[in-house]
């Protein structure tokens, strides 16, 4: 006969054991689905929706704080002419490397005495500017592409795309410095170069987006009943392929902010003496040993930008997805 | 070196002492729980059961019943971090493998225990090759070359009845066709000559053509080894004629067990009858409607406080919505069932007609939809 | 076999043919009189213009203009750069393989640090070493390898002096010198693929830890490392192959900065020298290159992939995607 189980309780007619808390405290820590070596066929999973809340949960204080620091960015970069700041472009040689917390210059000056924090706020204008409208850019043009290519198909799909993929055969960075070195280093010239070269990618995944959406019931339907092309597009098609390629794009600022940093690392984005945070790591660069600040400072902002970007776009993403799950 | 040879000096062996012998393994009282987010899931709720050398034991259930969790827990193949400990002895030759780390479990797996899964495809590494995954089990366990390694695996290959083993060796598994990966996967299991081997739906993934094969295989490698076999099956058809004992299982807990030709003469248990019943017959009309057991068998997060089979079943009655019957042993040795108005004794007899004439059980569910018309 | 690598040659040629196109035109239709823009600054006399005007073939028409150079190019001439001087091929050749070592090294660096990264935070999922690789993983790839290789210039070069800042040491030197001035580029290089492959291989590989084979290798009595890497690791090694594949071109544009941070005499600075002194052929010549080394790496991994996945190899359907 069975071992006798420990005196249950009964609430509302199911029955608890009263040890379950603690052994649930004990396993909490490893999810089912995470067991190593699994054990395949047992149909003992938790829903996809139960895992994704423990997870959010967790991630939002980080998440708020990314939140935070981006907000930080975009209003200081806005804000950044009326700000109490120095001027980003005076030289004043006599207070040259100077280190953080110097009277009259918080985080510093660079070896041309220029002050830190504010070039680092002007820099920030330049990296929002340039990331936002590239990757507007991008989003808009390769977003109507990509979507009225995958809803059209034919002849006209297989060119654009083969287009799209011709373009994709280079490797970015090389196109995009040998394409500013010709075309000028102004700050419309960038944003263009940049926005015009990522258009491949956004069409490539607006057309995936479309394709998967395009066969829905619901699309169909509209067609059958018939709405107009350009109705459906945007009524039906668009709404569904925003989604993903929004999701893309926001992660795909913190390439462009990376890119526009390693151009002007280079000294190949917008020209001195304009200040952007990769042209100040690079000056930095000369005075690693007795002045690290000029160079640490902006990558570490640079860095914190990008990491939020990717953040909060990876939690964004989640979110969709699990949408999408829904549907 | 013949296998079969090989295998039988390999696992002779005298028996325990203390005047009767010690079964090959006793399982007790054998809990396996998961702590999932939706609550604990009792996938294994107090389980006993065992086998003797030469003997099998077959263990029915549907999907759902635990049976899969079950014999992996036999294995101890689980993870030790999912599972939450809740009790039970596995006690092989009279050892309880539980508390054993994986690597003090590596010792028994191949040479004493082996698994067969059900879906060979899944369960062979699709991108390494055949021979490897016979060597090198026996390369672990032996100190054989790999010369002498790949010789006994096409032995293997050849006593599971696979033509022209040599070639077999270098290919793949996609290269076969079903029947013959299964033969490999049991070929894998009896590598090392184990002395229990659990087989895990064997045949559910084969075409019926090749199933009775694939029994018929099984049942010689067990007579030759003399191995203890544990067949977990959904399909009462499978352990027909080939199991000395039968345990049917239900929301993880074995509901009948008896040897196997008590469980098909006298069963008490109305989800063994209503199994049995559910099993088509040649000699019926055709368009007989299939006697289906209407309902889902119970979320195992969220068990009923009473029997766990009242709203599937017959016989239910207020009883059985409040208390989980145990045990009861049957008038036949070796015969128990879990039933508080089992089938073809008065008390059940009793309660399937108080229901009849209610027009539904305790647990409401309407007779009708319960006595599906089979002409 | 032989007939499905043949028709993926097909659709080798008319892309390199594109490549080459494009190259062609988008710098030849950049604003700017193109005489102008290869003599760079040099603009000198009449004649000169004139004589670069017959040397570039000017006053043919843009279709036949392609076609010679195409034609020369496939000859192995890529023009001479009116700045420097050089022949463009010869330039590229003779710094092409500072640069493949670099890339090679970096490949090699970032597999070598991603795949047991990838294969025990899978085996100990949920853990704190998955934990922190997960999190470190994500700071890498918000990390710029420029920054990346000054932090370990400021560790290595100026704190501890252990290795060299700048500097190239061929092979004929010797291969501990070399190795030494490659560390620091290579490593700087591979940053973000070692993110990107150790996210890859472990999400592959917890979703390959859950198969049935692997508890049948265990139930084998396999040791935990054997079952890992020979069993669990094969099926995953495909898509990290596929992956790293892909992402030469990604090391291709690092190398430019990479290359030109530690001063080493490599095709990517190369590039960035003749985009300063705005030396048009010399771009062209190189972005070409670049190019079709990219689309042929992609042909030869897509070849591998099928040569190395047995169940392609034979023709069967793929069971896992």
């Amino acid at each position: 006969m069975s071992a006798p189980d420990p005196v249950p309780a009964r609430t509302d007619g199911h029955i608890r054991d009263p040890a379950e808390q603690g052994h649930r405290s004990a396993a909490s820590a490893v999810e089912l689905e995470d067991s190593r070596f699994g054990h395949g066929g047992v149909t003992t999973e938790p829903p996809a929706n139960g895992r994704r809340r423990t997870r959010r949960r967790g991630a939002g204080l980080l998440y708020r704080l990314c939140l935070g620091w981006l907000a930080l960015i975009v209003f200081v970069a806005i804000t950044a002419p009326w700000l109490p700041l120095p001027d980003p472009d005076t030289i004043d040689i006599a207070a040259k490397l100077a280190p953080p917390l110097t009277a009259g210059h918080l985080l510093g000056s660079d070896g041309l005495g220029r002050d830190i924090l504010s070039r680092l706020v002007f820099g920030a204008q330049v990296s929002l500017i340039i990331s936002l409208s590239a990757v507007g850019i991008g989003i808009v043009v390769g977003g109507t592409i990509g979507m009225v290519v995958g809803y059209f198909r034919g002849r006209l799909e297989t060119t654009v795309m083969a287009g799209v993929d011709v373009l994709l055969a280079f490797p970015g960075l090389v196109l995009l410095l040998a394409l500013i070195a010709f075309v000028g280093q102004s700050l419309t010239a960038i944003t263009l170069v940049i926005g015009f070269l990522s258009i491949p990618i956004y069409a490539r995944v607006a057309r995936a987006a479309t394709l998967a959406v395009s066969q829905r019931e619901y699309v169909l339907a509209a067609g059958l009943m018939g709405a107009r092309t350009r109705r459906i597009l945007f009524r039906e098609i668009m709404p569904n392929v925003i989604l993903p390629v929004a999701a893309f794009g926001l992660i795909a600022l913190g390439v462009v902010i990376v890119l526009e940093g390693s151009l002007a690392f280079l000294g190949l984005s917008v020209e001195a003496p304009a200040a952007t945070w990769g042209s100040m790591i690079a000056e930095g660069k000369r005075h690693l040993s007795d002045a690290i600040h000029i160079a640490l400072i902006p990558s570490v902002v640079m860095f914190l930008t990008v990491l939020s970007l990717n953040l909060v776009g990876d939690v964004l993403r989640s979110r969709f997805d699990v949408r999408e799950a829904n549907l | 070196m013949n296998p079969a040879t090989s295998a039988t000096e390999n696992t002779a062996r005298p028996v325990a002492g203390l005047g009767h012998a010690e079964p090959l393994l006793a399982v007790r009282n054998l809990h396996t729980f998961f702590d999932t987010p939706r609550g604990i899931v009792r996938a294994v709720d107090d389980v006993s059961f065992s086998v003797d050398r030469g003997r099998t034991i077959g263990i029915v259930g549907e999907s759902g019943s635990g049976k899969t969790v079950l014999s992996r827990s036999v294995l101890n193949l689980l993870p030790k971090k999912a599972t939450i400990p809740a009790g039970g002895e596995i006690l092989f030759e009279g050892r309880d493998l539980r508390p054993l780390s994986s690597k003090q479990m590596r010792s028994y797996w191949g040479p004493q225990l082996a698994m067969v899964f059900q879906d060979p495809m899944t369960s062979l590494n699709a991108v390494v090759k055949i021979g490897r995954q016979i060597t090198e089990g026996l390369r672990e366990h032996t100190d054989l070359n790999r010369r002498a390694a790949e010789q006994e695996a096409v032995a293997l290959l050849r006593s599971v009845g696979i033509p022209a083993p040599e070639r077999r060796l270098g290919e793949y598994p996609h290269q076969l066709s079903g029947g013959m990966r299964q033969r490999v996967t049991i070929a894998i299991a009896m590598a090392c000559g184990p002395k229990l081997l659990i087989a895990d739906e064997p045949t559910t993934a084969l075409d019926v053509t090749v199933q009775a094969q694939i029994l018929d295989l099984l049942a010689r490698q067990q007579r030759e080894r003399s191995m203890g076999m544990v067949l977990v099956t959904h399909d009462l058809g499978v352990v027909a004629n080939r199991t000395d004992e039968i345990a049917v299982m239900y929301a993880g807990q074995f509901v009948e067990k008896a040897p196997t030709p008590i469980i098909f003469g006298s069963m008490r248990h109305p989800y063994t009858e209503a199994l049995m019943r559910s099993i088509p017959r040649i000699e019926n009309p055709s368009h007989t409607r299939l006697d289906a057991i209407p309902g889902r068998p119970p979320d195992l997060a969220d068990l009923p406080r009473g029997c766990r089979f009242a709203p599937r079943c017959r016989n239910a009655q207020q009883r059985c919505l409040e208390e989980n019957p145990p045990l009861f042993p049957g008038e036949q040795p070796g015969h128990e069932f879990r039933c508080f108005f089992p089938v073809g004794t008065p008390a059940g007899d009793e309660a399937r007609e108080r229901n009849v004439r209610d027009g539904r059980t305790a647990a409401g569910i309407d007779m009708d939809t319960l006595t599906k018309a089979s002409a | 076999m032989g007939r499905l690598i043949g028709k993926k040659l097909l659709t080798l040629v008319p892309v390199l043919l594109a490549v080459s196109l494009l190259t062609f035109l988008l710098l030849s239709l950049l604003p700017g009189d193109p005489a102008l823009l290869v003599l760079g600054g040099q603009a000198g006399s009449a004649e000169s213009i004139a004589a670069v005007r017959t040397d570039l073939g000017l006053d043919r028409s843009l279709p036949q203009r392609y076609l010679s150079w195409l034609w020369a190019g496939l000859q192995g001439d890529l023009g001479t750069s009116y700045i420097t001087r050089q022949e463009v091929t010869g330039a590229i050749l003779e710094r092409l393989p500072v640069t493949f070592e670099l890339m090679a090294l970096s490949l090699v660096m970032a597999l070598v640090i991603a795949v047991p990264l990838g294969v025990f935070s899978a085996y100990l999922v949920g853990g704190r070493f998955d934990k922190s690789v997960t999190g470190a993983t994500f700071g890498l790839l918000a990390l710029p390898n420029f920054i990346f290789a000054l932090i370990l210039i400021g560790v290595f070069s100026v704190g501890l002096g252990i290795l060299p800042a700048t500097g190239w040491s061929p092979l004929s030197d010797g291969v501990l010198e070399n190795l030494r001035s490659a560390f620091l580029p290579a490593l700087a290089l591979s940053v973000g693929n070692i993110a990107v492959f150790t996210r890859l291989l472990r999400t592959d590989m917890i979703a390959t830890l859950q198969e049935d084979h692997v508890t049948l290798a265990r139930s084998k009595g396999l040791p935990t490392s054997r079952i890992l890497f020979r069993h669990a690791l094969r099926p995953s090694s495909f898509s990290l192959l596929t992956v790293a594949g892909l992402q030469v071109g990604t090391l291709l544009s690092g190398t430019v900065i990479i290359e030109s941070i530690f001063a080493l005499p490599g095709v990517g600075r190369l590039l960035f020298d003749a985009i300063n002194s705005r030396d048009l052929l010399m771009v062209q010549g190189i972005v070409l290159l670049l190019a079709v080394i990219f689309v042929l790496v992609n042909f030869v991994v897509d070849v591998l992939y099928t040569f190395l996945d047995p169940r392609i190899r034979s023709g069967a359907t793929r069971v896992r995607a």
